[in-house]
């Protein structure tokens, strides 16, 4: 028994789209860096749409391709400017409040299938499994708002592959290093990256103590966030390393409570990181804000304060409940 | 000692500034050979990975079809007419709303947009807006209310993970202890998430405060503009 809606299905809108983009960059002869950032688009939506139809080792060169590509600056945007602002305030002014519509209908439909999608069941199958509700919804959302602005405007289809593909060519080839990043995540678990960094956390500091202890735990957490780029992926290192042995066993500290906020000061890496690019390295180039480091340099304050929270907390309250 | 090469070319390749791809490809590969792996193997494990982190890029992707076909018909310009009338919203206050609302449905485990489908299209414009109502808004306050509309998204996602409905994080805490034998009531866990998140709400006022206070500081030395000039 399987789920009415799938990841899967989104991952075929998705690729269909990226493969779109590719080919129209691949026929327009203005285009500065038209045949490179044709083959990444091209590449791109291949690995998207076939990604569980062809074997990994297909998929792991396309990627080392793209990688090529973008390092050899093959990847570029063609110049789009702003437009035309008062023409935009008229059109803006055709369809006032409606143009609001679609945006508001994403997090409507977000909400309301992140609720309901898993507990509604169509002829004996949910119309979506529990663990991708969430993911499901919002896709979900994008799709139907996609609809309702095809309405509104009365767009053509085209118009969206060049208005989308407009945003994610400014994006450019940050889009896939989230993915590249969880391959590397993933390459470092298997080398045991992580068992090393724990030995020398424990090796370097006196963890008897039981507020060093804590200190190297969410320092830990937060340090290995940084390098990883992915808090789950520095859990378990941590907490196998340095958290059950010297907070839990030694000392007879509270394991949900250690683990809840160990979590949380990953997160204060996770704000610091150019590693987790999906966070801070995509909205740069989505807002066309000048600067890799800019939204970083915004959170460093977060990170700070929500840190040593984390650290006072947790001394305070793991070793009494 | 040597399989932490791969996070030094990381330090070097980022600091240096070169090509992030390349830099996370050469330390894949570079920790993958250290480890033992041949080159086919290695290439191998990044395709898997990188289908099975195809959820990641989904959203974004999704997305932005919306955004940009919305943008040509001037979405941020109505957001930004529409901001003009409400008196009482500044640029942080907007992005503290922001934060809260995105922290409070994560709470559910529900993630209601990000920064292609909720900040491009909403949150910047209506900071931005706020900000403009009383003058020209200049191109450094634009870049610095735009990063601090992305950390809004990040602090609201981030911090308030699954307290009420435990569906990512919490589990994977607890499927954790499970698996080395230390059982922990999924409850708890939500418990010690609570006070964290209260005091991301306490920190996010804090800093758009200051933001506020920043913006007003650099009009008062900025004077305004020539008038009926757009705003960019």
């Amino acid at each position: 028994m399987s789920a009415w809606l799938t990841l899967e299905h989104f991952f075929m809108v998705a690729g269909a789209f990226v493969c779109a983009l590719g080919l129209r960059i691949a026929f327009d002869a203005q285009h500065p860096r038209r045949w490179g950032s044709a083959a990444f688009w091209l590449l791109l939506g291949g690995c998207i749409l076939t990604g569980k139809l062809v074997p990994p080792e297909l998929i792991g060169y396309a990627v080392l391709l793209m990688t090529v590509l973008a390092a050899t600056k093959q990847v570029e945007p063609p110049e789009f400017g702003h437009g035309d602002t008062a023409e935009l305030a008229r059109r803006a002014g055709e369809l006032k409040n409606k143009l609001l519509w679609p945006v508001l209908l994403v997090p409507a439909v977000a909400v309301i299938g992140g609720f309901s999608l898993a507990k509604i069941r169509v002829a004996d199958a949910p119309l979506a499994i529990t663990g991708q509700a969430s993911q499901i919804s919002l896709g979900l959302g994008c799709v139907l708002a996609l609809g309702l602005a095809f309405l509104l405007t009365r767009a053509r289809p085209v118009a969206a592959v060049d208005e989308g593909g407009r945003l994610l060519q400014l994006i450019s080839w940050t889009l896939i290093l989230p993915q590249m990043l969880a391959a590397l995540g993933g390459i470092f678990a298997k080398a045991g990256v992580g068992e090393e960094v724990a030995k020398i956390v424990a090796a370097l500091l006196p963890v008897q103590h039981p507020l060093v202890a804590v200190v190297a735990y969410c320092g830990g957490m937060a340090l290995f966030t940084i390098m990883m780029g992915n808090a789950f992926a520095a859990f378990p290192v941590l907490t196998l390393g340095v958290g059950i042995p010297f907070i839990v066993q030694m000392h007879g500290g509270n394991p949900a409570l250690m683990g809840a906020i160990g979590m949380l000061s990953g997160y204060c890496g996770t704000l610091l990181t150019p590693m987790a690019a999906n966070f801070n390295l995509v909205p740069v180039r989505l807002l066309e804000l000048r600067g890799d480091m800019t939204v970083i340099r915004a959170q460093v304050p977060f990170a700070a304060a929500i840190w040593i929270f984390n650290v006072v907390v947790m001394y305070l309250c793991v070793y009494r409940f | 000692m040597t399989r932490l090469l791969g996070i030094l070319i990381i330090g070097v390749g980022f600091a240096l500034r070169w090509n992030a791809l390349l830099v996370v490809a050469l330390a894949g590969i570079t920790t993958g050979l250290l480890a033992g792996f041949t080159f086919s193997e290695i290439v191998r494990m990044t395709g898997q990975f990188f289908v099975d982190n195809r959820a990641l890029t989904l959203p974004v992707i999704l997305m932005v079809p919306v955004v940009g076909l919305l943008e040509r018909h001037g979405l941020q310009e109505r957001v930004a007419h529409l901001m003009r009338r409400a008196k009482a919203a500044t640029a942080g206050r907007v992005l503290w709303f922001y934060q809260f609302v995105r922290g409070l449905t994560s709470m559910f485990g529900i993630s209601m947009g990000n920064h292609a489908s909720m900040v491009r299209p909403l949150v910047v414009p209506m900071a931005e807006a706020a900000a403009a109502k009383d003058g020209q808004l200049n191109d450094a306050t634009s870049q610095r209310i735009r990063a601090h509309a992305a950390a809004s998204e990040n602090a609201g996602n981030f911090f308030a993970d699954d307290i009420f409905v435990a569906v990512g994080a919490l589990l994977l805490i607890k499927g954790f202890f499970d698996s080395v034998g230390m059982p922990v009531e999924l409850d708890d866990i939500k418990l010690w998430s609570a006070p964290t998140a209260v005091w991301v709400i306490a920190v996010g006022w804090w800093r758009y405060r200051v933001l506020d206070a920043r913006l007003k500081k650099a009009r008062a030395e900025q004077p305004a503009a020539g008038e009926g000039e757009a705003s960019p």
